[in-house]
């Protein structure tokens, strides 16, 4: 080999930080789904339409609507979360931006997670700005309010980071929707009795400090572990495509 | 004599129980490009997914530069780019915005630069047309304005020539010529003609793929 390398090895320096390549993936992420809004007020269709269906379906009193409320809102909002899961990575695994994401030199853990915190933002807090106007709807009574949305502001991104597990394990399999639906709503279900838990005892007056700080240990639980989850599931997924 | 950039040693890979390959064994040394060949469906793709880390259904190992490339995965990412069948190209963004995402994770390029990548591509005028609105050929040169800016020594290519017409074809080939020239590696799988003056091949399928 007498050529002269002028293609060296590339210095760690010349490397972008994780930070930077997180933000990156975040900003294409929020870009993609703005440019197919559609997309986005599918969920969020869905939850104004279930809340606002349970009043007609079931019954419109005040004394019903104050007891359920906050169970109606949550599991709309749960589901509605669930709804938008399977675009997390699909998108990205056909048109193969999600192989190069893997192949990033960054911690793919982290990757995943700017990824999960984004569809946080388009999915889960779009939801927590409408609570009020539903909870009201409901005849939620004041404080009850503002503790429904501070459960549901802790609440969702739980939602996504553990979406996102379930989203990365089905992504090479063609019915994918009904296992992820399998897989992910037992996952929800302490995150619902909480949530919904809370608001009820908000309403009876009730403190609700140690349930919220619960619910805040599950956020925790849910960034520090998920991603890791994600991110193991993401490889198995494209190994196997 | 250089330092192989990555070496193969005994790999071996089994899908839907048939053998793809097995006892392969062979180094990427920088300066050199290897053809990986072979019928479709004979492990071609399978093969460079396992080069770039994607597949880890493989026994044998895999070096590099010498060391466990599993325990140096991230100097090892670091060092090398791959493009697949499916290019990376969001439909929904620009070029441009594909471009200096794709880049983000890597190094921090200027614009200007990247403006001048995609006109090198023949995507001169077409930076800011989303790119659902492109032809696949397009498509498929937003991606390769990637190699035009790359500085990874190592280049895992799959069908880059897919889409292309002959004028990108002829200098896409002097681009990878000039690479080698330089001292970078590269592997890839064409069905397109290639010739190439310091070509090395791996041949996949075959007699020796399947197991009878």
């Amino acid at each position: 080999m007498t050529t002269e390398l002028k293609v060296g090895l590339r210095s760690p320096e010349l490397s972008v930080g994780t930070a930077t390549a997180m933000k990156a993936v975040f900003v294409r992420d929020l870009k993609t789904a703005l440019r197919q809004p559609q997309d986005l007020l599918n969920p969020l269709l869905f939850f104004v339409m279930v809340v606002t269906l349970f009043p007609l379906g079931v019954s419109p009193e005040v004394s019903f609507l104050q007891q359920a409320g906050s169970g109606i809102l949550w599991v709309a909002a749960l589901l509605s979360v669930l709804l938008s899961l399977d675009h997390l990575y699909r998108h990205d695994f056909d048109d193969g931006t999600l192989e190069q994401l893997v192949l990033q030199p960054q911690p793919l853990f982290l990757l995943v997670l700017a990824k999960s915190l984004a569809h946080w933002v388009l999915t889960g807090l779009p939801l927590v700005l409408l609570a009020p106007v539903l909870g009201i709807m409901v005849h939620l009574q004041g404080n009850s309010v503002a503790v429904l949305c501070l459960t549901l502001l802790i609440g969702t991104p739980v939602l996504s980071l553990i979406g996102s597990i379930g989203a990365a394990l089905t992504l090479g399999l063609r019915s994918a929707g009904v296992l992820l639906s399998l897989l992910i709503i037992p996952l929800y279900i302490p995150v619902l009795i909480f949530g919904t838990g809370t608001v009820m005892a908000a309403s009876e007056g009730a403190p609700v400090g140690g349930q919220l700080a619960l619910m805040g240990a599950f956020l925790v639980l849910a960034l520090t572990l998920a991603p890791f989850a994600s991110a193991a599931a993401l490889r198995i997924s494209l190994s196997n495509s | 004599m250089s330092e192989p950039l990555l070496q193969a040693v005994n790999l071996e890979c089994e899908r839907d129980d048939r053998i793809l390959f097995r006892d392969l064994s062979f180094s990427i040394l920088p300066g050199t490009l290897i053809r990986v060949e072979g019928p479709n469906g004979s492990g071609k793709t399978t093969l460079l997914r396992i080069l770039a880390g994607l597949n880890d259904s493989y026994s044998g190992d895999l070096l590099w530069r010498g060391k466990s490339r599993h325990a140096y995965r991230e100097e090892f990412l670091r060092n090398m780019l791959y493009l697949g069948h499916r290019a990376g190209i969001k439909p929904l963004l620009t070029p441009m915005e594909n471009l200096r995402a794709l880049m983000a994770g890597r190094r921090s390029v200027p614009d200007k630069v990247l403006w001048q990548a995609l006109e090198g591509t023949g995507l001169g005028g077409f930076q800011e047309v989303p790119c659902r609105n492109l032809s696949a050929g397009q498509q498929r040169r937003v991606a390769l304005a990637r190699l035009l800016i790359a500085d990874e020594p190592l280049w895992i290519l799959d069908e880059v020539f897919t889409a292309i017409d002959m004028h990108g074809v002829a200098a896409l080939e002097r681009l990878l010529v000039e690479r080698v020239e330089n001292g970078g590696a590269i592997v890839v799988t064409t069905h397109h003609d290639l010739r190439l003056p310091t070509m090395h091949r791996v041949t996949l399928g075959g007699g020796d793929g399947y197991d009878h």
